[in-house]
C-alpha cells in the first residue's frame, strides 16, 4: 500500500469519525482536490472579516505611528539621538530612526515582536477551536466533510496566515510613517557598513518574514490549547498567560540552562540580519526552536482533537 | 519531518479498530515520539558530529612555536567567541567599577562617549562574547563586538580608527599612522595569535611546553600546544592554544586553573576563512544624525575623567583588557606608575601602592561596592602587617591596610609570602 494511500484512508476515516460517512469523505475529497483551499478560503475570510481581528490590526498599526510620532517630537529641536545614552534605553534601532525612516520597520518590528504580535496571535490561535465549540458551530464544521485533521490544519494555516498580515500590517505602517516623517535613503547596517535603500527595504522584508515565522511557536501553542477547552476566552487568556510567563523566565538568570529552549529566547534573533555579513547562529536557532515548536503541539493538538469527544 | 507523517497515518489506520480510550491514548504517542526524536537529535548530533580528532604529522613543540613564528596571515575574516570566568558574580554594570576599583587599572567607564573602545572593552571581562574579527594587511582591520540587536564596531581604514556603537547610534574617531612593520603584531590584538605570544613568552624553565595531541577548531586541523607551569603557587592549571596546522595561526585559547573547574579564559574562533574580506567592510562613514565624537574631544571630555587616551593606550587598552588579563601578575605593567615585581615566572606578583587606606573605600568603588568587597575578601595576617585577600579563580589580590596592593595568579599562600619579603 503506498504511503500516499494511507494518508489519505488515515485521514478520511477519522475525519468523518462513522462508517457511513467515510465514504463520503473520501469522495468528496477525490471529486474536488481544491475542497481543502475551499475550506481554508472560508476561514480566511470568517477570520479576517471579524471586528476583533481587525482592531487587532489596527492596534498593531497604531504602534508604529505611536513611536514614530514620539520620536519624532524628542528629537524635533534638534537633538539627535532617541536611545537615551549609552545604556540605550528603549527597542532596539530607535537611536537610527532619526537617520533613516527604515529604521522605524525594525524598531516597530522589536517593539512588538516581544508583546503585541503574540498576544494577538494568541488571541486567534486561542479562538480557533474553542472559539467554534463556545458558539457551538464546531459539530457543524465536522459534519461537513471536512474532517479534524484537516479542519485542525485549516485552522493552522489561517493562524499561520494572520500572524504573516500582523508581521506586514506592523512594517507596512512603519514604512510610511517613516517615509512621512523621516528621511530615507541609503542605511547604515550595525556593522557599520553602508547598504542601499532598496537592499535595505529587501532587508525589511526579510525581517519581517522571520518575524512572522518567529510566532509560529505560539500559534502551535495556541492551538493545541484551544483543543483542550470548550472556553475561548479561557484558551485565549491561557495562551497569553503562557506568553507572559515564558518571558518572565526567560529573565532569569538562574534559568539560563533551560531558557535556549523557549520559544520566545531567539526572537530578538531578527536584528542579526542588520549585520553585515548577516550573523546565522541565532536565525538558525530560532527557526529550529518554531519548527519544533509547531511539531510538539501540533501533533499534540491533532491528538487531543481527533479524539476529543465533541458535544458542542 | 517525514517519518513522522508516516507514523500518524499508519498508527491512524491501525489503531482506528482498537477500543476507544486506548486510542485516544495512542495519539499522544505522536508528539511525545517528536519531543524525543527532538530530545535525541539535540544530544547525539554534536556527538556524531565530533568525527574525532583529526590525523596530522607528528610535530615538536619547538616545530609548532616556529610554525606559529612564521605564521603570516595577512588576510582573515571569522567569528570569535570569548568565554572569561574569573569566578565572580555577574555584577551587571557594577563589574566595570570591580575591574577599574581591584586592578587599579582605572581604565574609564565614565560618561565618555558610548563609542569611546576603552568602555567597551571592560565588557569582555566576564561572560561569553561573540566577535567578529576581519583582518586585510596591516591597514584594513575590523573588530566587531556583536551584542543583543545591536553590535560595537571599532574599525581601522588606513589612517582612520572608527568606533561605531549601533546602539546609541555614537561614533568616535581617531586617526593612526599607516601601519609600518613593526606595528603589524599589534593589530589584530584580540586573536589567539596574541594569546599565544602572551603564552610563549613565558617558555622558560618555570614552564613546561609540550604537543599534546590535535583537534579540529572551527573546521580546521590543529595541533594543541599545551603550556603547563612547573611551579606550584599559581592558580594557572594549564593553558592549552590549538594552532592550525595550515598557516600556523593560533585558533583558540584555553586557560584552565589550577583548582580544575571550567576555563577561565577561552576564547577561539567558531568560524574562520583566510580569504580576503570584502573591501567594503573596511568602509565607514558617520551614519547621519550619529553623535561623532573626535579623538581630541574625547580627551578634552577626558581631562574630568582623569585618563585620557591617545592612539597607543587605546591600543595597550585592547592587551590589557583580553591578553594582559592574565598576565596581569606576571608582567606586572601597570597602567599607570609602574608596579614594582615580586618573584619570578608564573609566580610574580604586581605591588601597588595606592597610598591610601588599604581596601578602597566607598568614595573609590561607589557604596554598594564597599559593602560587597567586604563580602569577597578574606582576612590574613603576616609578618607584614594584616590585610584582606580578594579572590577569583584566576587573580588574587591581597590589600593590606597600609595601602599597599599585591595582585597575582598565585594563590593566597604566595600572595602573603611576597607581603612578607616586600616589607
Amino acid at each position: 500500500m503506498s504511503q500516499a494511500e494511507a494518508v489519505e484512508q488515515g485521514g478520511a476515516i477519522e475525519g468523518a469519525g462513522k462508517a457511513g460517512k467515510v465514504r463520503e469523505a473520501r469522495e468528496a475529497r477525490k471529486v474536488s482536490p481544491l475542497w481543502t483551499f475551499g475550506l481554508l478560503r472560508s476561514e480566511l475570510l470568517t477570520t479576517f472579516r471579524r471586528w476583533r481581528t481587525l482592531a487587532l490590526l489596527a492596534v498593531l498599526a497604531a504602534v508604529p505611528i505611536l513611536v514614530g510620532i514620539a520620536v519624532k517630537i524628542e528629537t524635533g529641536d534638534g537633538g539627535s539621538t532617541g536611545g537615551g545614552g549609552p545604556q540605550g534605553g528603549g527597542p532596539a534601532f530607535i537611536s537610527q530612526i532619526t537617520n533613516n525612516g527604515l529604521f522605524l520597520v525594525f524598531t516597530a518590528l522589536a517593539a512588538t515582536l516581544p508583546f503585541f504580535l503574540p498576544m494577538a496571535i494568541g488571541v486567534i490561535a486561542g479562538d480557533a477551536i474553542a472559539g467554534e465549540a463556545n458558539a457551538g458551530t464546531l459539530r457543524y464544521l465536522l459534519v461537513a466533510p471536512a474532517g479534524r485533521t484537516r479542519l485542525l490544519l485549516t485552522k493552522y494555516a489561517t493562524t499561520m496566515a494572520f500572524c504573516l498580515v500582523a508581521t506586514l500590517v506592523v512594517a507596512v505602517s512603519a514604512l510610511t510613517v517613516g517615509a512621512l516623517l523621516f528621511p530615507l535613503g541609503d542605511l547604515t547596517t550595525i556593522s557599520g557598513t553602508r547598504i542601499s535603500f532598496a537592499e535595505g527595504l529587501g532587508r525589511a522584508l526579510l525581517i519581517a518574514l522571520v518575524v512572522a515565522a518567529s510566532l509560529i511557536g505560539v500559534a502551535a501553542l495556541g492551538l493545541f490549547v484551544s483543543t483542550l477547552t470548550n472556553s475561548g476566552i479561557a484558551a485565549m487568556a491561557t495562551t497569553v498567560g503562557l506568553l507572559i510567563t515564558i518571558q518572565i523566565l526567560d529573565q532569569i538568570p538562574q534559568l539560563h540552562a533551560i531558557q535556549p529552549y523557549f520559544f520566545s529566547h531567539y526572537w530578538l534573533s531578527f536584528a542579526d540580519l542588520m549585520r553585515e555579513p548577516v550573523y546565522w547562529d541565532d536565525l538558525v536557532k530560532n527557526l529550529g526552536i518554531q519548527a519544533l515548536y509547531a511539531a510538539v503541539f501540533g501533533s499534540a493538538a491533532w491528538a487531543r482533537f481527533t479524539a476529543k469527544d465533541v458535544t458542542a | 519531518m517525514a517519518p513522522y507523517e508516516s507514523d500518524d497515518s499508519t498508527s491512524t489506520g491501525e489503531v482506528d479498530d482498537l477500543p476507544s480510550g486506548r486510542r485516544k491514548a495512542a495519539r499522544y504517542v505522536v508528539p511525545v515520539a517528536v519531543v524525543g526524536v527532538a530530545a535525541a537529535t539535540i544530544g547525539l548530533v554534536p556527538a556524531l558530529a565530533d568525527s574525532g580528532d583529526p590525523d596530522l604529522p607528528e610535530i615538536t613543540a619547538a616545530q609548532l612555536i616556529e610554525k606559529i613564528g612564521q605564521s603570516d596571515v595577512q588576510q582573515l575574516s571569522g567569528t570569535f567567541k570569548i568565554t572569561t570566568d574569573l569566578g565572580l558574580p555577574d555584577l551587571g554594570g557594577l563589574e566595570s567599577s570591580f575591574a577599574s576599583g581591584a586592578m587599579g587599572s582605572g581604565s574609564g567607564s565614565g560618561d565618555g562617549s558610548a563609542a569611546d573602545p576603552s568602555a567597551k572593552l571592560t565588557e569582555l571581562a566576564s561572560g561569553t562574547h561573540t566577535l567578529r574579527v576581519a583582518l586585510d594587511g596591516e591597514n584594513r582591520q575590523k573588530l566587531s563586538l556583536l551584542e543583543n540587536a545591536s553590535e560595537y564596531s571599532l574599525i581601522h581604514n588606513g589612517k582612520d580608527i572608527w568606533g561605531y556603537d549601533s546602539k546609541s547610534n555614537e561614533v568616535f574617531h581617531g586617526t593612526a599612522e599607516e601601519a609600518k612593520g613593526e606595528q603589524k603584531k599589534e593589530d589584530l590584538p584580540a586573536t589567539p595569535k596574541d594569546f599565544a605570544e602572551e603564552a610563549l613568552k613565558a617558555v622558560d624553565d618555570t614552564t613546561s611546553v609540550t604537543v599534546d595531541g590535535t583537534a579540529q577548531v572551527a573546521g580546521r586541523d590543529a595541533y594543541r600546544l599545551l603550556i603547563k607551569p612547573k611551579q606550584s603557587g599559581t592558580t594557572v592549571g594549564a593553558i592549552i592554544v590549538a594552532v592550525d596546522a595550515k598557516t600556523g595561526m593560533p585558533l583558540k585559547f584555553t586557560l584552565t586553573p589550577s583548582s580544575g573547574g571550567s576555563a577561565v579564559i577561552d576564547a577561539g574562533f567558531t568560524q574562520v576563512s583566510f580569504a580576503k574580506p570584502a573591501a567594503s567592510t573596511f568602509d565607514f562613514t558617520p551614519p547621519k544624525g550619529a553623535t561623532v565624537t573626535e579623538e581630541g574631544e574625547l580627551e578634552g571630555k577626558a581631562g574630568e575623567r582623569g585618563a585620557s587616551k591617545s592612539e597607543d593606550e587605546l591600543r595597550k587598552e585592547f592587551d590589557k583588557e583580553l591578553g594582559g588579563l592574565k598576565s596581569e601578575g606576571k608582567h606586572g605593567k601597570g597602567a599607570e606608575g609602574g608596579p614594582e615585581v615580586i618573584g619570578e615566572g608564573w609566580n610574580s606578583v604586581a605591588v601597588f601602592d595606592t597610598g591610601g587606606e588599604g581596601i578602597p573605600s566607598g568614595a573609590e568603588v561607589g557604596g554598594d561596592m564597599g559593602g560587597f568587597l567586604d563580602s569577597l575578601g578574606d582576612k590574613v595576617t603576616g609578618k607584614f602587617g594584616s590585610g584582606t585577600v580578594f579572590k577569583t579563580r584566576l587573580i588574587n589580590a591581597l590589600i593590606t591596610d597600609d595601602g599597599k596592593v599585591y595582585v597575582g595568579a598565585v594563590d593566597k599562600d604566595a600572595l602573603v609570602k611576597a607581603a612578607d619579603s616586600g616589607k
